[in-house]
């Protein structure tokens, strides 16, 4: 059993990272969620506050190594040109996918997809994580603004869902070897 | 005589500080222009072609270097204004959130392949 280079950045990318970023998302989410003054004490919320800016600043983190990973390491590998000539495409997976009528989806629609909306995942992951930063525990009173927050963090996270479940399902049509 | 602060104006004393919306405002629809210019460089790079060599940054990567990145100096340019003009200010957050998540739908649409691939 063993792993080439590619499959170990196609992992931590995939499934690494994605893992950590669920696990962030799903803290920060049930922190915000739960950031009210009737179910708080002093003590309590501003261990509340901590948790969320913990949570909300993970995944921010993670979804910037995330995309940047997967743009600048696991991307030119995908989308690799073959030498002229070469029949065999399985370690060009772009050009692997093109080329079969049944499988073009994947890169026509599916990467083309996942590339781009991935990026909006830490632009409003950041953005989510700011205002939990700047505003602590008002948050708590701000009811409006702590929905705005859990919106704007819930289509961060939505953007990723996106891109990881294309990744994963792109990846198993033609994984990168 | 002594002083008993109840757990309810312990509360109160912990989520004094106000911090104005205008931050908040301004975070929000930086956000979405960010989201925003990605589209708009997603689509735009199938409607030109010397856009789309201006996007590529880096080859190995192709445009998608340079959509990213303009998408983020986008981001970070506008945050950077929208914070200088309303820090410490009240704002319509109502209204400035509405209008974010208008400029997130738009970019997220000009990111859907069956829309810019309709400009090709």
């Amino acid at each position: 059993m063993s792993m080439t280079i590619r499959e170990i950045w196609t992992s931590a990318h995939g499934m690494i990272f994605g893992a950590v970023f669920l696990l962030a998302f799903a803290g920060g989410l049930a922190g915000l969620y739960s950031m009210r003054p009737a179910l708080l004490t002093a003590e309590g919320l501003q261990e509340r506050v901590r948790r969320v800016k913990w949570g909300t600043g993970l995944m921010a983190v993670i979804a910037w190594i995330t995309v940047v990973t997967g743009t600048y390491i696991v991307y030119p590998w995908y989308r690799a040109k073959p030498p002229e000539g070469l029949t065999d495409l399985t370690a060009y997976p772009r050009s692997f996918l093109k080329a079969n009528e049944a499988l073009s989806g994947w890169h026509v629609f599916g990467m083309e997809w996942k590339e781009h909306v991935a990026w909006v995942s830490p632009i409003l992951a950041t953005a989510a994580f700011y205002i939990v930063l700047k505003y602590g525990t008002q948050l708590a009173e701000d009811k409006q603004l702590r929905y705005m927050t859990m919106v704007i963090y819930i289509l961060a996270f939505a953007a990723a869902a996106v891109a990881g479940l294309l990744g994963a399902l792109i990846t198993k049509a033609a994984p990168v070897v | 005589m002594t002083t008993v602060t109840t757990p309810r104006e312990k509360y109160r004393e912990t989520t004094q500080a106000h911090v104005a919306s205008g931050a908040a405002a301004a975070t929000f629809i930086s956000s979405g222009i960010g989201v925003l210019v990605l589209g708009l460089m997603t689509t735009g790079a199938v409607l030109s072609a010397g856009l789309k060599d201006v996007l590529n940054l880096w080859n190995p990567a192709g445009p998608l270097t340079g959509k990213s990145t303009f998408a983020i100096i986008a981001w970070l340019i506008s945050w950077v204004i929208f914070n200088y003009l309303w820090k410490g200010k009240e704002t319509d957050l109502r209204k400035s959130f509405i209008i974010t998540l208008v400029l997130i739908g738009l970019g997220l649409l000009f990111t859907f392949p069956p829309v810019f691939e309709a400009f090709e």
